[in-house]
């Protein structure tokens, strides 16, 4: 029984190791290695950016062919997203910024391409990667904190560049400080906005990784069940799955829409 | 499960997924659905005109055929006005005509007549005449046949 427990949990821990490769040493890290801020994991990057390359080929592809006369399928796809897109944007955000609109866009089909990863069996890629000899393989980058950070850290970048753009620096530092207990308060402000502002990336980050980590897993553990019984708990879970996936891939957006609209805003 | 390199490669991708985005997915997507709003616009609008137009255009048909049909009443009747006065006057002319012609054809019957009558005395005058040699020669009775000759001319 110990055999088999320690079997499961080499399973399970397998599943969730990166393909990782440290640029210091040049060389894969396997097992229980462990490497610096110079490693990185292949397979989050290759798959990410695979997905939006399919993104952008889709996208990019309907955008040649755009008529303003009959769409075809494809180019009502990619209307309906741009649309529905911009709905959200109009909503929240009154100011003008060309930016914002096609960086929800990617925000909400990249994310949602990421996470749509986690509905294929969870060792169809892996096992075709061993075949390769790649022994270590995590298909869906969302569930690499890497990547959710990666696009949380950048969407705090553009808050804080358009709040100093439209504010200007001077107004910012201002607000800043006597914002929102007034200027005898100054040290208290700035610690209260630092917290807020760093409440943003991680509540962006750790919210899309949490929820995708976890389906991640859960799947993984029914996949530990006997092969006849993982379709009753693996079937429900998939279909709930593509509401989580969807509904985080637009909460990153909405967030992201509200958060850079306010970066647009005096308080 | 910590942070890494992975995180800047991963800013990376998602800033040029973004620049893209902006550069050449977001902006011709935008474009065909505004134009295509506007031509549908368009569309709507002139539709109503031209709803508008074929309203106007009805009414002004109808007005038209009713005054052609008046046109054509009046048309008619004159000409039945005219057809009538014609067949009077062809009947007037007609008449006259035969008239005419009746007379001139009395007056050549009695032409004919009066030259018949001429000629058919000249006739008897010289039947007579030739009688009476033809009695001369058998008997010479002066008497009796100056009576008798005046007797025939004053019949003639």
């Amino acid at each position: 029984m110990s055999e088999t427990g320690h079997s499961m949990t080499g399973y399970i821990v397998h599943h969730l190791t990166n393909l990782r490769f440290d640029l210091t040493k040049m060389h894969f890290l396997h097992g229980e290695e462990t490497g610096g801020f110079g490693v990185i994991h292949l397979d989050t990057l290759l798959f990410s950016a695979g997905l939006g390359v399919l993104f952008l080929w889709l996208f990019m592809k309907a955008a040649k062919t755009a008529t303003s006369g009959v769409p075809g399928p494809l180019q009502n796809f990619c209307e309906i997203m741009v649309e529905f897109v911009d709905t959200q944007v109009k909503d929240s955000f009154h100011g003008r910024n060309p930016v914002i609109a096609p960086l929800a866009l990617t925000i909400f089909v990249w994310v949602f391409l990421w996470n749509a990863m986690d509905l294929l069996p969870v060792d169809l890629l892996p096992s075709i990667a061993g075949l390769f000899g790649i022994h270590y393989l995590r298909s869906v980058p969302s569930t690499d904190l890497n990547s959710t950070f990666g696009m949380s850290i950048s969407v705090l970048l553009l808050v804080y560049y358009y709040s100093i753009k439209v504010k200007g620096p001077l107004h910012f530092t201002m607000e800043v400080l006597t914002h929102p207990f007034g200027k005898w308060l100054m040290p208290f402000n700035l610690l209260l906005r630092i917290v807020e502002d760093l409440a943003k990336p991680i509540s962006l980050g750790l919210r899309l990784f949490g929820n995708l980590y976890a389906g991640e897993l859960i799947f993984i553990l029914i996949a530990l069940l006997p092969w006849w019984l993982q379709f009753t708990l693996g079937w429900p879970w998939a279909v709930f799955h593509i509401l989580i996936i969807t509904l985080q891939a637009f909460i990153f957006m909405v967030l992201t829409i509200v958060y850079l609209s306010m970066a647009h805003e005096d308080h | 499960m910590n942070f890494n390199a992975t995180l800047i490669g991963q800013m990376i991708t998602f800033g040029l997924l973004v620049l893209f985005t902006m550069k050449y997915v977001w902006p011709p997507i935008m474009q065909a659905m505004q134009d295509r709003q506007k031509r549908i616009a368009d569309g709507l609008a002139s539709a109503e005109r031209g709803m508008r137009e074929q309203e106007l255009a009805k009414a002004k048909a109808a007005q038209m055929l009713k005054e052609a049909k008046q046109q054509a009443a009046e048309i008619v009747a004159q000409a039945h006005k005219r057809a009538n006065e014609v067949i009077e006057q062809s009947k007037l002319d007609a008449r006259a005509e035969g008239d005419r012609q009746l007379a001139v054809a009395k007056a050549e019957i009695e032409q004919e007549a009066n030259r018949a009558r001429e000629q058919l005395r000249h006739q008897v005058v010289s039947l007579a005449v030739a009688g009476a040699g033809k009695i001369l020669r058998r008997e010479v009775d002066e008497a009796a046949n100056a009576a008798l000759l005046d007797d025939l001319v004053a019949q003639l």
